[in-house]
């Protein structure tokens, strides 16, 4: 059995450092147990989140070695254990207590979105007809386990702070969660667009490249939300038809699935 | 102890799973004010982790499935000494709630004709799981959470409550701290509901969180509320058991259902070796007939890896104790084998079970859909909990409400998989609705400050004895899971529950004496010392209600009495806080089902 050390971030609003603390490592471990053997036998009262320890629940995310994770899902095999490992909580939101940050903004911002607006359904029973095919796309997006990676690398809220105007990546899956559902009706384009700052992502892909489900945020969810919006304000051609239809605008060129 | 804030709400519903937002939703739904406290962040409570699907009986892949017969399984599975009448009100209100999840924007499988695909299970005699690949709870928690931030529904999250407050018989509101900062807060409400989940970190292998520290049992006893059939505790068959630190998370019972096969060191699909009576003429004869049943053949009859969750563990034990496991001490669980019967096998388990293959490729290194996993029993949950009127949910102590885990009755000796989530949504619903109907016909009560200032000393006084001197929580913990593990797992004995009991009795002169260092701000060893309050009343109301129940029954297996006691089969065990502050068991009678469930049971049981 090896030994490694980790270097903890500890602190509050105020301020903190990095306390180094060594534990021995067994077979399989991940940093999410090494930081939990800490705190059970040498700070008991180091702060930190998790529930589930299987990559289902979005609560343990920190940056290990200066890489956004999910601690249950780090393996230590993958990491170097000739240097200290740093831990420190994520960075886009503001600290709390050691590695837990205050990431409640994530749900304030998420209770302006439209919610889920169905159509009638199709049965006298209160159903509706789906098939896999149109659910597929939706079902990649409800993979989410709002671990707010995806938040925390995201420039605009981490370098730009611009958490007023913009919603950040995890509620643009949520939005395309919604506007690609095969039920709903709502119309979100306007508040992407205005309030949630869908301009703002320059599509850098960071949220995509940490997101620990895979889901490909920025190509199946942002960018298609992205030209939806272009589509409905921005092309010149269709500004210029809509003008002469007398029904309302529709929801984006080529996309009639609702 | 400085400020303590105060909120005050109709309704108050503790705990943020399946059950409570369920719960919440339905009380708000009907015009009283609600609040709905959690011990995590929203949307990361237990339910998150659940995995196989909702049992309903929709019968939208078998059209000859219906309550009845989704009634006579759960009774059958629970060995019938579940609470009739709930389980009657489970199967039949089950369908209209998964259908409402689905109005609520959940997005399930599908069947080929578009409507809501289900899949086989343990114990459930057609394909009954609706379904969202192997992440099943995480859409519904979703789903309910996503509805409920528009319902008006007041969200405190990471608050712990510590005591229920009384005025006179009834509850009247609760004492409770925030993770965060470490202040008291003050809930004053009407009516309560529980919905705090189960009490897996009782035991050292568990697939439980964190949270599962039983506070619901805990606060309900304490406040003079009954408990029932806390004997049994459900010991999921399949959990990981190798690398060392991932031992005990959850494999889902839908990779049998999806023609996952059990095997022993020789290669034996050993579950063929052992199976009980009652199940015989639903169980197939070859391993033929099995696949057959998986791939959707109405006449054959389901695998024996799909027999009760109780029985599967206990196989599973019995091959690792006669040398017959895997290298890690567990069995082998086999998704692999499904090439030899099907071309696009690997696409095929990637998509019916995703998280399964990628827990193990990241955690263990093992490809499922080419390799054997490796698995033993895991604690998973518990069917006794917080006795409960059927049809509204109410507990034994006015104005106090439970539902999901932590309520009791429903599963009698061994819950069915896919029963839970479908009991989350049902009788959260009922929970809910019955406690705003009470909260509209009553008064605010008074909240004695006494018992305010009392609570919140009680809960500080672990800071008093301070870190440097005094052992800390984490110890004292770790050492009644290893105890309830060794003397009140999966095989019990009369001597080692009694052992327990003392071991349980000294772990509590310990946990009196921890010490937390720190101050009170996001300090998880000041709240590790806390719950563990909680998980020793459980572990004690565990061990005493199984030393009482003399009898081999579902997930309790005996040892020193391994059959089944016929009037046994006719009771219930209930705790209660006795005058004198112990713990007492009470043995109860449950009474005769009318006439048409008999029939039914007669029928299909």
């Amino acid at each position: 059995m090896s030994s490694a050390t980790f270097r903890i971030w500890r602190g509050n609003v105020e301020g903190g450092k990095f306390h180094d603390f060594s534990t021995e490592v067994s077979e399989g471990m991940v940093v999410l147990d090494a930081v939990r053997r800490i705190q059970a036998e040498k700070a008991n009262d180091l702060a930190c989140r998790w529930n589930c320890k299987a990559g289902k629940c979005g609560s343990c995310s920190a940056e290990v070695n200066g890489m956004p994770r999910l601690m249950c899902m780090c393996r230590m095999s993958d990491l170097p254990l000739d240097r200290p490992i740093t831990v420190e909580p994520i960075k886009a939101f503001p600290i709390i207590k050691d590695l837990t940050t205050d990431i409640s903004w994530n749900y304030v911002a998420k209770k302006k979105i439209r919610k889920f607006k169905p159509r009638a359904p199709d049965h006298d029973d209160g159903t509706w007809n789906m098939v896999q095919d149109d659910v597929d796309r939706v079902q990649e997006f409800r993979k989410c386990i709002e671990c707010f990676l995806c938040q925390n690398v995201c420039h605009v809220l981490r370098e730009h702070d611009l958490h007023d105007d913009f919603i950040g990546p995890r509620l643009f899956v949520y939005s395309a969660a919604l506007e690609m559902h095969p039920l709903d009706t709502e119309d979100r384009l306007e508040d992407l667009k205005k309030a949630q700052g869908i301009g703002y992502c320059n599509i850098t892909k960071c949220c995509t490249k940490v997101c620990p489900e895979d889901i490909t945020i920025t190509d199946n969810a942002i960018i298609p939300l992205k030209e939806r919006v272009v589509d409905r304000f921005y092309d010149p051609l269709a500004m210029f038809l809509r003008r002469f239809r007398r029904k309302k605008p529709d929801k984006g060129v080529g996309e009639n699935t609702k | 102890m400085g400020e303590c804030i105060e909120f005050e709400h109709d309704v108050l519903v503790i705990g943020a799973g399946g059950a409570g937002l369920r719960a919440a939703i339905e009380a708000s739904a009907a015009g009283v004010s609600v609040g709905l406290v959690c011990k995590s962040m929203l949307g990361k409570a237990h339910t998150v982790m659940a995995e196989g699907g909702i049992a309903a009986a929709l019968a939208n892949v078998d059209d000859r499935d219906n309550w009845k017969v989704h009634f006579a399984d759960t009774m059958r599975g629970g060995q019938y000494i579940n609470n009739w009448r709930m389980a009657q009100i489970h199967a039949q209100e089950a369908p209209d709630r998964v259908r409402e999840l689905e109005s609520w924007g959940a997005v399930f499988d599908r069947t080929k004709d578009g409507r809501i695909l289900q899949r086989n299970f343990g114990g459930h005699k057609y394909p009954r799981l609706a379904h969202v690949g192997d992440r099943t709870g995480l859409e519904m928690i979703r789903t309910l959470q996503d509805h409920g931030i528009h319902q008006g529904i007041e969200v405190y999250m990471e608050v712990t409550v510590v005591e229920l407050m009384k005025d006179g018989d009834r509850v009247v509101g609760a004492v409770a701290y925030d993770r965060e900062r470490g202040r008291f807060r003050i809930f004053r409400a009407k009516a309560i509901v529980l919905a705090t989940g189960g009490v897996g970190r009782a035991y050292q292998i568990t697939s439980n969180s964190w949270e599962g520290t039983g506070d619901g049992h805990a606060l309900a006893y304490h406040a003079g509320a009954d408990l029932i059939d806390m004997e049994f505790i459900q010991f999921h068959p399949t959990g990981m058991v190798w690398p060392p630190s991932v031992c005990g998370i959850l494999v889902t019972e839908g990779v049998r259902g999806e023609g996952g096969i059990l095997t022993n060191s020789e290669g034996r699909r050993f579950m063929f070796d052992d199976i009980p009576d009652n199940y015989k003429d639903q169980t197939a004869d070859t391993p033929e007939e099995g696949w057959r049943y998986v791939l959707g053949d109405k006449i054959a009859r389901r695998p024996p890896e799909l027999l009760t969750r109780d029985h599967v563990a206990r196989c599973i034990v019995r091959e690792i104790r006669e040398g017959r496991g895997s290298p890690h001490g567990g069995v082998f669980l086999d998704i692999a084998w499904i090439k030899e019967k099907m071309s696009d096998s690997e696409a095929h388990i990637k998509r019916k079970l995703p998280s399964m293959y990628h827990q193990f490729k990241q955690l263990a290194d093992i490809d499922i859909t080419n390799e054997r996993m490796e698995v033993g029993p895991t604690t998973h949950y518990i069917m006794g909990g917080i006795r409960v009127e059927a049809d509204t949910q109410a507990a034994t102590v006015p104005g106090l409400y439970a539902c999901g885990e932590c309520g009791g009755g429903i599963n009698g000796a061994n819950r069915l998989g896919g029963n839970s989530l479908s009991d989350l949504i049902v009788l959260g619903k009922r929970a809910g609705e019955h406690a705003a109907i009470y909260a509209l016909e009553t008064q605010a009560g008074r909240i004695d400050e006494a018992r305010v200032e009392a609570a919140q000393r009680t809960a500080l006084r672990a800071f008093d004895r301070g870190g440097s001197e005094a052992e800390g929580p984490y110890a004292v913990q770790n050492d009644l899971q290893v105890a309830m593990q060794a003397l009140v797992g999966i095989v019990r004995t009369g001597d080692e529950m009694r052992t327990a009991l003392e071991e349980i009795t000294k772990l509590r002169q310990r946990a009196e004496e921890v010490g937390v260092v720190g101050h009170r701000e996001y300090n998880p060893g000041w709240h590790t010392a806390l719950d563990l309050e909680n998980l020793l009343t459980v572990s004690e109301a565990i061990a005493r209600s199984a030393l009482a129940r003399e009898e081999s029954r579902g997930a309790q297996f005996r040892k020193d009495f391994p059959s089944k006691d016929p009037g046994w089969g006719k009771a219930n065990n209930v705790i209660r806080k006795a005058r004198d502050g112990s713990m007492e068991v009470e043995k109860v009678p449950i009474h005769d089902m009318p006439a048409e469930l008999q029939a039914i049971v007669d029928e299909m049981g």
